[in-house]
């Protein structure tokens, strides 16, 4: 921040320099994640893909992380932008652990910090783009909630972003239920992937799930899922229909 | 080269509807339970109303963010006049409290479309309504919210609402028992939601007395 003397053209060629830095559109991203609490806590899935428009730029990003010992933290958008919010939570954890006082915080104390500032960013008309998933477990309670770029944030017992929300939701809705065990929690959270996967242009098939029970965190190592081609009406598509259709 | 505009809007509304009654000695406050953006819906249980004070019941429908920020602002405010003043805020209090809250941000304002309920200084119901930038008035029943053109216009055929401009004034409240008012309220919902898309889900009734605030939960459509 450069400290001028406030002359007319002084002002007005600092006033432009700040105009341009605001956020306008976002340039690597992330495409959906999908979480859901079961029996010992919250599972959470994620692909590994940044995309850079629609080019496949970046093919191993970790876009669930561990905060503090209670909580996941899942980012879809912006993927610069995931990575100053785990900046901004390094510092929060951090404090939080100087205190020294056997407390730490919760996932419920994250989600409201990271509610407070996507929305104060978007006061700023800077936004963070992002949506976010927050899950944890403390005390033997889960909790999974979710903010978007602009501050709307809510809890539930499963939550999607992005095309997730169109696609995994329905699904979610239809087939979860409380005290789900961890084999059927996987089946559940595959079974949305897969709908991604094949529904998604910006989905990868390189995907991650991350557990987060009382005793803490565990991220999977990447793997695929298989996809099924192999349905009659693939076959010979054109049968019902000759013409260039 | 002309200024670039933001693709993104600041705003967004998540629907829903939020109805409040004023009776002689109680107030009904009620909201469906339905958080939705755009075409999707985010949540089925999302909670919009919100107790500000032993006898201030907020409701609010619109852009949640907003929403959720505005509730922090006045609880904050209300423990603060509480340090002050050793009592809690009258619903009059509160409501004029808003209403200087929402004009705060006249020039980029809080999306939220308002209804307080609760009791008066005198223990009888009280309801007001309020638009985005602060305009409020004290009616005897209110609703705000996407479903709301199709509530209002049933509530003043069915509660019969005297005329504000005569003189002497008027008492707004409805004679109706506590259990009518309730059952009116449930009606209206159960209408709504077949017509509004982003009305639905739950009904979250809130009942407040003098002795104390009665909660009841009524299932609605989900479609």
């Amino acid at each position: 921040m450069t400290f001028t003397v406030p002359i007319d053209n002084g002002d007005s060629v600092k006033i432009a320099e700040e105009e341009s830095q605001r956020t306008l559109y976002p340039y690597v991203t992330g495409t959906s994640i999908v979480a859901i609490k079961y029996k010992d806590g919250v599972l959470m899935a994620s692909d590994m893909g940044g995309s850079y428009g629609s080019t496949l730029r970046y093919k191993n990003i970790e876009r669930v992380k561990a905060i503090g010992k209670h909580s996941l933290l899942g980012a879809s958008g912006e993927i610069s932008d995931f990575q100053e919010i785990l900046r901004y939570l390094d510092e929060l954890t951090l404090n939080d652990n100087m205190w020294d006082d056997g407390n730490s915080l919760g996932p419920k104390e994250i989600h409201n910090y990271l509610t407070r500032v996507m929305y104060n960013r978007r006061n700023k008309f800077d936004p963070l783009w992002n949506t976010l998933v927050l899950g944890g477990v403390k005390n033997g309670k889960s909790y999974l909630g979710m903010v978007s770029m602009i501050g709307v944030s809510f809890e539930d017992d499963h939550v999607a972003t992005g095309f997730g929300n169109h696609l995994a939701r329905p699904i979610l809705r239809d087939e979860w239920h409380a005290d789900l065990s961890f084999e059927d929690g996987v089946k559940l959270l595959e079974k949305c992937m897969r709908v991604l996967l094949y529904r998604d242009r910006s989905a990868i098939n390189k995907l991650q799930i991350a557990k987060i029970t009382e005793e803490g965190v565990t991220v999977s190592q990447p793997y695929s899922l298989k996809t099924f081609w192999e349905f009659s009406s693939f076959h010979n598509p054109t049968a019902g229909a000759e013409g260039s259709w | 080269m002309t200024k670039q505009h933001a693709n993104w809007s600041p705003y967004d509304n998540n629907g829903g509807t939020c109805v409040a009654i004023a009776g002689s000695d109680y107030c009904v406050i009620a909201a469906d339970t339905r958080m939705s953006t755009g075409y999707s819906i985010l949540s089925r249980d999302y909670s919009k109303i919100h107790k500000l004070a032993d006898r201030a019941v907020l409701s609010s429908s619109g852009f949640q963010a907003d929403v959720k920020a505005l509730q922090k602002v006045l609880k904050s405010r209300h423990l603060i006049y509480q340090h002050q003043h050793n009592k809690q805020m009258s619903c009059p209090a509160m409501a004029q409290l808003l209403s200087n809250t929402l004009y705060f941000k006249r020039f980029f304002p809080y999306y939220a479309f308002n209804v307080l309920g609760g009791l008066d200084e005198e223990g009888k119901g009280c309801v007001f309504t309020y638009d985005a930038v602060g305009s409020y008035e004290r009616v005897g029943y209110g609703a705000q919210g996407s479903g709301s053109t199709l509530i209002m216009p049933f509530l003043d055929n069915q509660l019969k609402s005297p005329s504000p401009l005569l003189l002497p004034k008027q008492d707004s409240n409805t004679p109706l028992s506590e259990a009518e008012a309730v059952d009116l309220v449930k009606t209206v919902f159960a209408s709504a939601t077949e017509r509004d898309i982003y009305t639905g889900d739950r009904l979250e009734i809130m009942i407040l007395k003098a002795d104390g605030i009665k909660t009841e939960l009524m299932d609605l459509r989900k479609d």
